[in-house]
């Protein structure tokens, strides 16, 4: 097994591990943690695959690590616009639940 | 020989890591081993050869999410106890694990089927990199090759941040996002954000500059003078900026639209959206990243800060 594979197979690790806990995790801080780290998983994984691609002199292929630049700056992007959102949730009805059946107290628009 | 010892140290902490940030009881546990576990992730990514990569991961992916994340844990601490209660059930978290257990089997099996000739595009890019003018393939690929994709991402950056702004009470629309930091001036905070401003603005833009050639550009660069910048709101040494100012605004939107202008210049010159005419791709990759460097700093800065949350004072 060669160090690129190891990775490869760590990656799928990772996104298992994210998959479970964005289902598991009731509270949504929780599920944007464990969906960043799903995410991470993917990009390693399409790393580990750059990895392989290596040749014509250069250590790696450039195209996939260009993109996951693009990726990683999109996905802080979405993880920041996530973290406004679960905020305003919590200040316009005092709760984080994702639960329907949840006690929402006195909605009040502020 | 050591190489593979590291490389398994790394992978098995990071698994680790990737669990207890999962199953962990305390949310802040949950981001401080979230945090950790983007600074590793820099370092697989050298190990995968990629150091621009582990520069944008090391800087955004730990660096910034995780101040973020930090930032959040603070604030919901008080939901986190109504929380506790709800749990997911026994079912509910069965057929998850089994969701993971598949997903990530599926892929290991796909992993180990991969062909032995693997596909590449550096034959393609390297001999067509001296026409482009720089010298790092990734710089290459990335505002010539597949200039489209960071142009769209650049575009999605300002959305992002308009959503973020979105998210504020409609009476504070236009005014200034989140608490004014209040920092003792003689104390530690005050003296750092006073002391590392000057170098974090040189290194940043030599990161900026390096990016032509070595690893390094601007997402790298437009992080570290973004933290500056949070760093001196911090320590209270100045407030987090009007939403509602039009050179603010502007520095926003300028990146995006200088990069659809050249685009459209290429369209007329080169015969295609973003082509650029011979010799003059070197200049106009420069114009590109020096007019996206203040529109990265500014919606970096401005995602960490959130909405506005309290009216300008005229």
């Amino acid at each position: 097994m060669t160090i690129d594979n190891l990775f490869a197979l760590a990656a799928c690790a990772l996104i298992g591990i994210g998959i479970y806990g964005l289902i598991a995790q009731p509270h949504p801080l929780r599920k944007l943690i464990a969906f960043n780290i799903m995410g991470s998983g993917v990009f390693v994984l399409f790393g580990a695959l750059a990895k392989r691609g290596a040749s014509a002199g250069l250590a790696a292929d450039p195209v996939p690590q260009a993109l996951l630049i693009t990726a990683i700056v999109v996905a802080f992007a979405a993880t920041a616009v996530t973290v406004a959102l679960m905020l305003r949730l919590i200040e316009v009805s005092d709760s984080a639940s994702l639960s329907e059946s949840a006690p929402s107290p006195d909605r009040r628009d502020r | 020989m050591i190489a593979p010892v590291v490389s398994m140290v790394v992978v098995a902490l990071l698994l680790w890591l990737a669990v207890w940030s999962v199953v962990a009881h305390d949310a802040f546990l949950a981001v401080a081993a979230f945090v950790v576990y983007g600074l590793l992730l820099a370092l697989v990514w050298v190990r995968l050869a990629g150091i621009d990569v582990a520069l944008t991961e090391a800087a955004i992916g730990g660096g910034l999410t995780g101040a973020l994340l930090l930032g959040a844990v603070g604030r919901l601490r008080r939901t986190e106890a109504a929380l506790s209660t709800e749990h997911a059930g026994t079912g509910t978290r069965i057929a998850a694990a089994l969701l993971a257990v598949g997903v990530a089997g599926g892929l290991m099996i796909a992993v180990t089927m991969l062909p032995e000739q693997p596909p590449t595009l550096a034959p393609l890019v390297v001999p067509a990199l001296p026409a482009t003018g720089v010298g790092n393939p990734i710089t290459g690929v990335l505002l010539a090759f597949r200039a489209l994709d960071t142009l769209l991402e650049a575009i999605v950056l300002v959305i992002a941040l308009i959503g973020v702004w979105s998210f504020g009470p409609d009476h504070a629309w236009g005014g200034r996002p989140g608490p004014r930091y209040s920092a003792d001036p003689n104390g530690m905070l005050a003296y750092l954000a006073r002391v590392l401003p000057p170098l974090g603005i040189v290194i940043g833009i030599y990161l900026f500059w390096a990016g032509a050639d070595h690893p390094g550009g601007k997402f790298q660069s437009a992080t570290i003078l973004a933290a500056m910048w949070m760093l001196v709101q911090m320590a209270a040494l100045a407030d987090t900026p009007r939403t509602d100012r039009n050179i603010l605004r502007a520095g926003i939107v300028v990146g995006p639209l200088v990069f659809i202008v050249v685009g459209v210049f290429g369209l007329w010159t080169a015969g295609a959206f973003l082509g650029y005419p011979d010799g003059w791709s070197k200049p106009l990759i420069l114009l590109i990243e020096m007019a996206l460097l203040p529109t990265l700093v500014l919606v970096l800065a401005l995602l960490m800060n959130g909405p506005a949350t309290r009216k300008a004072v005229p």
